[in-house]
This record gives C-alpha cells, sequence and structure tokens, in this order.
C-alpha cells in the first residue's frame, strides 16, 4: 500500500514512473482514483476545459494484403476472394476526397493491405494525384506499408520516406503497431515489420520534419506487462524526436478474426487508458477510441485522460469488418463533447485549433 | 467535524467542484442529502468526485459485491390503450403488429427455456382492453405452476390499476387476488416522472403521481416488496428530477418497501419524441450517482444494461450501482425504442463484466439472496 501511494505520490508531482511502477499502479489503484490522477495530468498538460476532434475520411486504397493478420477481419489474401479484393479507382478516390472536403474535412487517412503487385510508382502517382487535385492533409501508410514498399523496392526506410513525402505525404498514422513486442506479433502478425523496424520508420520520418501519432491495440495475446513494455518503448523514441502529436490505444475486436478471445471490457479499456495518460509523460495528446468503445465509453474517457475524440471518421471500414459499427457525425460528437462540460473545438492533424 | 480517513481525504481534496465537498462530508455525517444537494449534483461536471462519492457509499452498503438475476422477461401484450407519448412498444389493437399471447403461449415461451435456471419472471405489458381479469389470474398461476422455483415480478402499478377497475374490486381486494394468484413483487416502472407538468405533456391517459404512490403504498402494506424507477431523458428538468427521488425517499421511509432504484434512460426512435437525442454517458452516470446519494433508505440501485449499454453499466458498478439486474432473455420494449444493447446476456457475459469491473459477482434471486 505504501508502495501504491509513493507510486500516486510520484505521478502526482509530475515525475516519471517505469515499468514496473506502472504495472503497480495499473493493478491495484482504485478505478476512480486512475481516473482523477489521470485527469488530472490532462489538465495540468491542458488546462482548457476544451476537447478536440478531426474531421477526415479513412480511404483504404486496397483490401489486398499478403500479410494475413490473425486479428484481421478486413483482409483478402493476394489471389483469392473471388472479387472481393479491390485496388481503389481514381474516380472512387477523387469522389471520396471531394466528399470530405464538402463535409468540412481537413485531411484523409490514408491507408491499406501490402498489396505484392504495389510498388513505390503507385504510391507516388497515388499521392501526386491527390495533391494536384485536392488541397487536403495526407495522413498516410502506416509503418508496415512504409517498411514493406521499401523492401518491396529495395529501397531503405529513409529513401522511401523521402521519396513519398516529396510526393505528397504529410504525416504518418500510427497503426500497425499492435503491440511492440516481437513475441507477441510472432503470435498475432508474423508477416508485418518487427516492433524495431516500426520504431525505426516513425524515426526516420520525425528526422525527416513528419509528424506521427502512435497507437496500441491491446487484449489479444498480449501480457499486461506487454502493454507497459509497448509505452515504454514509444515514450523512449519520443523523448529522442518529439515527433509524436498523439496516442491512441484501442481494443482488439474479436470477431471474424481466428484470435478467439473475450473482448475486453469498457473499464479495462478505460483503465488502459488513464494508465496512458500517466505513462506517457512526453506526449501531449491522448484519444479516446469510439470506434471501438462506442459513444458513450469514448465520452466517460474524456474523465480518464483523454483530450481527444479522434475523428469523425465519414467512412471506416477496417474496424465494421470485425463486427463493430459505431457511427458518429460531426453534429453528435460536438454533442458528446459539450454535455460532458467541455467545448468541442475541430483541429487539423498537429493538433491545431481551426 | 470528523477528520477523514487519509484514502477518503484525498478523494475529497481532489474534487474539482468544491460544492460537493460539503455534500460529501454531510453523507459520510450521515446525514440525509436535501433538494439543493441533489440539484447540484445533477449540475456539477465533475463525474469523478460524485463517482467517488457514490462509490463510497456503494461499498459500505455492499462493499465488493454486485448483483445479478437469472430473469426472463415476458410481456404478454403490446396493445395499449394509453398510448403515451414516449412509447415505441405500443400498438393499437387493429395495429400492424399488436400482439397478445394466449396462457398456451405463456405457458410455451416458458417451457422453451425451462432448461435454463430462471429465478425470476418480469411480467409487464400493455392495457389491453380484450384481456379479462380472469386472465391475469391464470397467467400468475400458469407461470406459477410450469416455474414454481422462480419469483414472480409483475406488473407496474398502472396495470394494478386498470385491474382493479376491471374486476371492479378494490385496491386492496385486487392485490389480494393477484398474490393468492401467485404475484410475489412488482417492478417499478410506470412512475416514469412523478410529476403532473410531465404527465399532462406526455403520458395524460395513464394513472398520475397521486394514483403511482398511492397504488405502491397499498402494495407495500400488502407485503409486497416493489422497485421504483425513473425515465430521465426527454422533457425533464433537474429540479423535478430531484423531486421525484424526494418522493420515492419519503414513501420509503413510511412504508420500506422498495427493493432497488432503476434509472431508466430514455430511448426515442420510433416515439413521438423522436426528435429528443439520446442520453449521453454523462446523463446516465449521473443518474446513477444520484440515485445512490439521495435516496439514502434505498438498499439497491440498479445499472440497467438494456437502457445504457452493457459497456457503460460495467462502468455504473464504480458510480453507485450494486446490481446489473439480469440476463433478460428476449427484452422487446426498448428494443423498439432504437436500443443498441444484447436482447439478452449470458451469465457467462454477466459475469465477466462484474468480474472485470473489480467486483465479485453474486448472483441473487428476486429478494437479493445469494444463489449457492
Amino acid at each position: 500500500m505504501d508502495k501504491l501511494n509513493n507510486i500516486i505520490e510520484k505521478v502526482r508531482e509530475h515525475q516519471r514512473i517505469d515499468i514496473d511502477e506502472g504495472l503497480a499502479l495499473f493493478r491495484q489503484a482504485d478505478f476512480l482514483t486512475l481516473a482523477r490522477l489521470a485527469d488530472q495530468k490532462r489538465f495540468h498538460l491542458h488546462p482548457d476545459k476544451m476537447v478536440t476532434y478531426v474531421v477526415d475520411r479513412n480511404i483504404n486504397y486496397t483490401n489486398i494484403c499478403a500479410s494475413g493478420c490473425r486479428f484481421c477481419a478486413f483482409f483478402v489474401p493476394p489471389n483469392q476472394g473471388q472479387g472481393r479484393g479491390y485496388i481503389i479507382s481514381k474516380q472512387d478516390l477523387f469522389d471520396k476526397i471531394q466528399e470530405t472536403i464538402d463535409l468540412g474535412g481537413t485531411q484523409i487517412l490514408l491507408q491499406g493491405g501490402m498489396h505484392p503487385d504495389l510498388g513505390i510508382d503507385y504510391y507516388v502517382d497515388l499521392l501526386g494525384y491527390i495533391k494536384e487535385n485536392f488541397d487536403i492533409h495526407i495522413h498516410g501508410f502506416s509503418p508496415p506499408e512504409i517498411d514493406f514498399i521499401a523492401k518491396k523496392s529495395s529501397l531503405s526506410i529513409s529513401e522511401t520516406l523521402s521519396i513519398l513525402k516529396k510526393a505528397g505525404l504529410d504525416s504518418i498514422p500510427g497503426g500497425g503497431a499492435e503491440i511492440l513486442c516481437d513475441d507477441v506479433r510472432q503470435k498475432v502478425s508474423p508477416n508485418k515489420c518487427s516492433s524495431a523496424e516500426w520504431l525505426e520508420v516513425m524515426r526516420q520520418a520525425h528526422g525527416l520534419g513528419m509528424r506521427s501519432s502512435a497507437t496500441m491495440m491491446f487484449g489479444h495475446l498480449e501480457k499486461e506487462f506487454h502493454v507497459f513494455e509497448h509505452m515504454d518503448k514509444i515514450r523512449t523514441l519520443q523523448d529522442e524526436t518529439h515527433g509524436f502529436t498523439a496516442f491512441i490505444p484501442w481494443t482488439f475486436q474479436p470477431d471474424n478474426t481466428k484470435i478467439s478471445v473475450k473482448k475486453k471490457t469498457g473499464v479495462e479499456y478505460l483503465r488502459i487508458l488513464a494508465m496512458s495518460r500517466l505513462f506517457l509523460d512526453n506526449i501531449d495528446n491522448i484519444q479516446a477510441s469510439w470506434v471501438t468503445q462506442g459513444d458513450k465509453i469514448a465520452q466517460t474517457a474524456l474523465f480518464f485522460g483523454a483530450n481527444d475524440m479522434g475523428s469523425t471518421m465519414i467512412e471506416e471500414n477496417v474496424v465494421a469488418s470485425a463486427g463493430v459499427d459505431f457511427m458518429l457525425s460531426k453534429e453528435e460528437l460536438t454533442r458528446l463533447i459539450t454535455m460532458a462540460g467541455f467545448e468541442p473545438r475541430q483541429r487539423d492533424c498537429y493538433y491545431h485549433l481551426l | 467535524m470528523k477528520k477523514l480517513p487519509p484514502e477518503l481525504d484525498m478523494s475529497v481534496s481532489t474534487f474539482t467542484d468544491k460544492r460537493l465537498k460539503s455534500i460529501f462530508l454531510n453523507v459520510l455525517n450521515g446525514s440525509r442529502l436535501s433538494r439543493e444537494d441533489g440539484i447540484c449534483i445533477y449540475e456539477t461536471h465533475d463525474l469523478i468526485g460524485l463517482g467517488q462519492m457514490a462509490n463510497h457509499v456503494r461499498r459500505s452498503l455492499h462493499g465488493n459485491k454486485a448483483f445479478y438475476i437469472y430473469n426472463q422477461h415476458l410481456n404478454y401484450t403490446n396493445i395499449c390503450k394509453n398510448r403515451c407519448r414516449f412509447c415505441a412498444y405500443a400498438r393499437d389493437r387493429k395495429e400492424k403488429g399488436a400482439y397478445a399471447w394466449s396462457i398456451e403461449e405463456i405457458e410455451k415461451r416458458l417451457l422453451d427455456r425451462i432448461d435454463e435456471p430462471v429465478k425470476e419472471l418480469h411480467i409487464v405489458g400493455g392495457l389491453n382492453v380484450d384481456l379479462k381479469f380472469e386472465y391475469f389470474i391464470d397467467l400468475l398461476k400458469t407461470v406459477k405452476r410450469v416455474r414454481p422455483e422462480a419469483t414472480i415480478k409483475a406488473f407496474t402499478s398502472v396495470e394494478i390499476d386498470y385491474l382493479s377497475n376491471l374486476a371492479g374490486l378494490s385496491l386492496e381486494e385486487t392485490i389480494q387476488r393477484l398474490k393468492d394468484a401467485g404475484l410475489e413483487m412488482m417492478p417499478g416502472g410506470g412512475a416514469e416522472v412523478l410529476n403532473s407538468r410531465i404527465h399532462k405533456e406526455l403520458f395524460p391517459k395513464k394513472i398520475g403521481h397521486e394514483r403511482w404512490l398511492e397504488i405502491v403504498r397499498a402494495v407495500h402494506q400488502a407485503g409486497i416488496k416493489t422497485n421504483a424507477t425513473m425515465l430521465y431523458g426527454h422533457i425533464e428538468t433537474i429540479e423535478e428530477r430531484v423531486d421525484h427521488l424526494v418522493t420515492l425517499r419519503e414513501l420509503q421511509d413510511e412504508t420500506g418497501g422498495f427493493s432497488a432504484f432503476i434509472p431508466l434512460a430514455f430511448h426515442s426512435e420510433n416515439t413521438q419524441l423522436s426528435h429528443i437525442p439520446p442520453t449521453t454517458a454523462m446523463d446516465d452516470l449521473k443518474n446513477v450517482a444520484a440515485a445512490r446519494l439521495m435516496l439514502d433508505n434505498f438498499d439497491h440501485i440498479k445499472a440497467y444494461w438494456v437502457m445504457i449499454g452493457e459497456k457503460l453499466a460495467q462502468v455504473a458498478l464504480s458510480f453507485g450501482a450494486d446490481d446489473l439486474d439480469g440476463t433478460i432473455i428476449e427484452e422487446r420494449i426498448t428494443h423498439m425504442a432504437g436500443a443498441k444493447s444484447a436482447i439478452g446476456l449470458t451469465k457467462d457475459q454477466m459475469v465477466n463484466m462484474i468480474t472485470k469491473a473489480g467486483f465479485v459477482p453474486v448472483e441473487r434471486d428476486s429478494f437479493y439472496h445469494p444463489i449457492n
């Protein structure tokens, strides 16, 4: 108990806690104590009673993927799927972006599968086409995609990123991190880049002046300490680069996947969310995940350390394939924020208020 | 003023709404909260502070336990002459989808699930002018015959009032006849908000609050326990919510007949009030916490997962709720109004929700005796 109180004191005084202390706090602290500590930390960093959100759209340029991750319900393996596989047409892409802009959107989240036939030229062309036609921020290609494109085109990570940046890529989403521990990755996504490779893509991107988010998908085959190892790796890289804008934890959605586990409950999500706010002392923004948690837990998350509601997501396909289909309009998202006693503010990818 | 133990002192020192401090001191001293305290509880944006206060009360009453019951709902008819504006369930006799189950159908529905360990039958329905008083007596007797070991929790005050008129019997005699036929407990529905303005606007054909209270009082005097509810999230004000709670608290002082209070989140889809947006988590958790803090003479506060969703009901266990209601099987009324929750939960899911929230699951019967 004394040990727990010491950790709580440390957190209160804004001192860094290590993995063991994080685990102890996570395991022993009362649910509402964690909430209060996270809430205090959140207001220490963001004194205004304001919650931000971004208006954007997920565009998945292809669902064909050679990775075959066991937790994924979205992908179609190459040369299979009886016509379910697709690569987005330019017309579709154009229409989706135009609609995003018409709805007040400021960015697109451009992600897709690791398509074995697509080399760097495809991506350069894709980015160029978007930038020629639209003035919109492109938040695109998570580290596993960058890593895949580099290998496919026999380029270094740094060359790949430079080429993509020049073609119009603005920032990198933090997806594909799952749990940055290779023993877990071996079990859930053996064909995806290693944790070191994931971190290296982010290091290089930050070095080129590109910002990125970081994510964590938990609730599959990881143990509690993996969660803290994951956050520790992110925190260490952030000390070095300061390139991460936000951290977004979300829960694995087991339906239609090859991993059979009980879905994480709302309380378990909120405990991890609060811990991420407390552990990641060098990341400004913590995002609530209404896509995986629904509107009610997302609103509750605003009292558990989150200061951002993420995106209105005009379109979302990946999580929806795993049986979760929460939709929120911009009006509903801002209503949730207002009802919780905060001022809703639209932001851009860099968390600048619009 | 007593000195607070360190963990409580820590909670109090972190309240972001300082008004909560004096309320909490009253709670700790065992002083009853006032109407003004109730209003403050609903107004505050310090959700965590509110949770800490309600959680303290909840834990001093029930420790780490969280209750649930293996139950089954039977909604015997949706034909209803009242047609309240907030209801998506009721139909007119000739309307598409209208139904009334015969006694044989009810028996069949019970037999369909006879292998399940159902401990309680929750039976409510519309005011259907085609059903005679004998139907209700038959209904109770049939349920008791088919499921002798399960408790019958049936009929809101609205139905009792209607049955008394239908039978041409006094309230007391009506209750006695139903009790003799097998009625053992009553749910708390039909109260909506105990307020004449809201009665007039939303459910003018249904009994008003004086009659509701009169009936509950008579039921309690007949030795039958009931629950109490409040339908929130429509046109009611904070003051009207608090007055509702205070009214229930006063009746409970008098009769001691209430078992649990259940805040019910209004669902507007398919109702005449469909322009009203759904309640948010803030509202749902506040109603649970407010109930726990204001209703100092109620043993139990339920987080009704059908209405607030499974995930938030789990969270509500730390905001004053000690009971997640039941597995239910086939919820109809709220789902007609657009509820996104499951139709039923398994015992396994119930136990998992409670355990993962850090509480000890206790399966109970209707009267909160643990089931071994």
